[in-house]
């Protein structure tokens, strides 16, 4: 093979693997990407049912329910609009009423989720960021009240 | 007192890093010894200050000095010792200490072992890891001071994150760090040889086995941190696509191309431009993901409390350096002389297609993690690219380098036979398509990637060996002479084949977590409960106290079959000064597989909520990367790239190529 054979092979294959990988990344890009909402957001926005999202807020006082074991039910609130979540399994260490969560699952309903996983904080003193920016859209977070 | 002489040791150390930054560059343009000289002794210098700053740091953190801030904020005096010294870089300030004393260390084995490199090349080598360490050095001391005071000091700290007491903060963030800072030095050489405007096969010598320290330990690094979030999250989960792992898998990526890239350089001398560009991307990943990590943009366990100016900080720093480098490159490199083409199906040929392989999938993951980042500037909207993006993408990727890989390693360089490899490689080849078929039968109708990967995992451990049969055992020798010629073949190819051999280990371990079992179950004591081949009864439930804790314990014990197999003790601790509980998984290894069960919070009507897996073959995961950090440790010990040897490693590289023939 000649010196200019060679050389265009090897953009050839570079080609075809970049190729490759953008084909791919664009195939996986189609259907997994989750995107991430408050509970007002969902009601304002007019989320379809079945869509797959993340909702994060403050899990509502008084709206954790357990039923039979590993049955989840609770409400997830920004202070103006709640989401009701159930959830099949554990929840993490740090779930507790009035703290910080984020819950990811498929809209039932408009207000409904089913969750599959949840995450709440894991230290005391820090807040996922998500949950802080839906809370200070609402204006229910005020500085320096907990360290973000 | 003591606490300040800390805080004036960064100081100094900062002033000496600036000296080593400034003063070998100019040395090495003039020709002056004695300024070149300034870079050695700074690097010593510095790394000296900088291990009396940390000493000092963690006797403050031992001795739960509570009017040092960064001790009174994540120490407790119950804390056991053991985690008041790991303490030490489990938050900011200190983790950032840790990382600047690794970046000085491998300046200083420069300094101290690099006496036979050519002098500009390593006073151009420190003036760059100097100016990187002065850059980190002020962002401690302007952003992050670990040494600050608190006045009155409490009498009680406000303790440890409890999710960080354990034995993994002591090891995975050392070894994390000695991999990702080690990339800094092949970093620094590369922007050197760009200064210079010259390189050579000798250069890739010089800088192979810096590479490969760091490879390893960053392989260590990653495993431990995977094994560390499975038995202390209580998901049973290894790897989740996180952005903060995937900043530690990005330069894991480039950094292992770069090995092989150089590699190709010292043997061929070709690829030079390429493998100084994967240098600098590599160290830049290094940057990147301290960006991500410390900055606080993302949301993670290792985001200890931030401060927006931090993050700025850390941008700039890695503006600087990326956009330097890169100028710097393509100023530069069109001054280095091209190496020769090559024929494609050869050992280099190969070498490049795993290079543009490791280069995509790394590619992927760049995209994949910072994508929602950057849309979320743009846009506002908040996205989440989870696994399934990356399994699809980076993972179909690294699934094809496997395949090809056992065909690079056992082609010739120059000029490949790919058929004569390929009859070579037949009985790989036989055994991976025969676990492939024989687990698609026995699945009947499961998801199809786990036995590709299982298959391909075979025919690279296969792979491996039977290259080292065909390099030892040809024809009708007798053992003895086989056994000579083992110990014939350069260590390096011994690494090389332990580390492809770790890989396809560590490939069977991730293809078996799709034949395990998972059940979540409400238990009560004396009732079993089934998961894959073993019933687990709780034997009992008891309150205890630890030092700084209670517990709910549950032992339980496991059958098989009838007979009792072994126990497991999974606990829930809580941890009162700081509020939280955590989950201890009862974890127990059985076959290379693993039992894991977390508990939850006993309710009120005396069921324990459980987690509990079957994981067959898990273990192998990190064995697999334990293999892999092995290998690249051998070839390190391979005399032809003995540190600073360069004339003996010209008659070991002839004997090394004469015995791989």
């Amino acid at each position: 093979m000649t010196r200019k054979g060679r050389r265009l092979a090897l953009i050839a294959v570079a080609l075809g693997v970049a190729a490759a990988a953008v084909g791919l990344a664009l195939y996986a890009l189609n259907d997994n990407i989750v995107f991430f909402y408050s509970p007002s957001e969902i009601l304002q926005k007019n989320v379809q049912a079945g869509a797959r999202l993340r909702i994060g807020g403050l899990v509502e006082a008084g709206s954790v329910f357990k039923s039979t074991g590993d049955k989840l039910d609770f409400s997830i609130t920004d202070g103006a609009n709640q989401i009701k979540v159930s959830y099949e399994g554990l929840p993490p260490d740090l779930f507790r009423e009035g703290q910080g969560v984020v819950a990811e699952g498929v809209l039932e309903a408009p207000g409904r989720l089913r969750a599959e996983t949840i995450l709440a904080k894991h230290d005391e003193r820090y807040m996922p960021r998500e949950v802080v920016e839906a809370l200070k859209k609402q204006g229910r977070w005020q500085e320096g009240s907990a360290k973000p | 007192m003591i606490v300040e002489i800390g805080h004036f040791a960064l100081i100094l150390a900062l002033a000496l890093a600036l000296a080593q930054a400034s003063a070998p560059l100019i040395g090495a343009r003039r020709g002056d010894r004695a300024l070149m000289g300034v870079g050695s002794s700074a690097a010593l210098g510095q790394f000296a200050l900088i291990l009396v700053s940390f000493a000092v740091l963690a006797r403050a953190h031992l001795t739960s000095d509570f009017s040092v801030l960064n001790v009174a904020e994540n120490s407790h005096s119950a804390v056991p010792t053991i985690y008041k010294f790991s303490g030490v870089w489990g938050n900011h300030e200190g983790s950032m200490l840790l990382w600047v004393l690794i970046l000085a260390a491998f300046g200083a084995l420069v300094a101290a072992f690099g006496r036979a490199l050519p002098a500009t090349l390593r006073a151009n080598a420190l003036a760059v890891q100097g100016l990187i360490g002065a850059a980190f050095l002020a962002f401690i001391l302007l952003t992050s001071n670990p040494f600050e005071r608190l006045s009155p000091a409490p009498f009680e700290g406000r303790d440890l994150n409890p999710v960080l007491q354990d034995p993994g903060l002591a090891i995975h963030p050392p070894l994390l760090y000695l991999g990702y800072v080690g990339f800094s030095i092949v970093f620094s050489f590369a922007a050197a040889a760009l200064i210079e405007g010259r390189i050579d096969a000798a250069w890739a010598r010089f800088v192979r086995p810096f590479a490969l320290i760091a490879w390893s330990f960053l392989t260590l690094g990653v495993a431990m941190g995977s094994y560390w979030a499975y038995y202390t999250l209580g998901w049973g989960g290894f790897w989740f696509w996180d952005p903060v792992e995937n900043a530690s898998l990005m330069p894991w990526l480039a950094g292992t191309a770069f090995v092989h890239s150089a590699a190709v350089m010292e043997k061929r001398d070709a690829l030079k431009v390429w493998t100084i560009f994967l240098a600098i991307l590599t160290f830049s990943f290094s940057l990147l993901g301290t960006f991500l990590v410390r900055s606080g943009v993302l949301t993670s366990v290792h985001a200890f409390a931030s401060d927006p100016r931090r993050g700025v900080f850390i941008l700039l720093i890695l503006a600087f350096f990326i956009a330097d480098s890169l100028s710097l490159f393509a100023w530069r490199a069109p001054l280095l002389k091209q190496g020769g083409l090559f024929a494609p199906i050869s050992r280099e040929g190969a070498l490049v297609l795993n290079n543009l392989l490791l280069t995509t999938a790394c590619a992927t993951v760049v995209f994949g993690t910072l994508y929602p980042l950057a849309l979320e500037q743009l846009t506002g909207e908040k996205i989440t690219v989870g696994a399934p993006f990356f399994n699809m993408t980076a993972g179909v990727l690294l699934l094809a380098l496997c395949f090809v890989t056992p065909f690079g390693f056992s082609l010739a360089w120059k000029r490949g036979d790919l058929l004569g490899v390929a009859q070579r490689l037949s009985v790989a080849l036989a055994g991976g398509f025969a676990a492939f078929v024989a687990l698609i039968a026995y699945l009947r109708g499961g998801p199809v990637l786990a036995p590709i990967a299982a298959g391909l995992a075979i025919f690279v451990i296969l792979g491996s060996l039977s290259e080292i049969a065909a390099r030892v055992w040809r024809g009708s020798l007798s053992p003895s002479t086989a056994l000579s010629r083992a110990r014939g073949l350069p260590l390096s190819f011994w690494g090389g084949a332990l580390a492809h051999m770790g890989a396809g280990i560590a490939l069977l371990g991730l293809a078996a977590t799709g034949f395990g079992a998972e059940t979540i179950a409400a238990m009560r004591v004396g009732v079993p409960q089934t998961v894959g081949p073993y019933q687990i009864v709780i034997d009992s439930v008891s309150e205890r106290a630890g030092p700084n804790y209670r517990e709910t314990v549950a032992p339980m014990t496991i059958r098989s079959g009838g007979g009792v197999v072994t126990a497991i003790e999974p606990a829930r601790r809580q941890f009162p000064t700081r509020q939280m509980a955590t989950t201890q998984a009862g974890i127990a290894t059985l076959h290379f597989g693993q039992i894991y069960v977390s508990i939850g919070d006993p309710d009120a009507d005396g069921t324990i909520p459980a987690r509990l897996y079957w994981k067959p073959l898990v273990t192998l995961i990190w064995l697999g990367a334990c293999v892999m950090a092995l290998g690249g440790a051998l070839s390190l010990a391979d005399r032809r790239l003995r540190f600073g040897a360069p004339a003996r490693a010209k008659s070991g590289a002839a004997a090394a190529a004469v015995a791989a023939r």
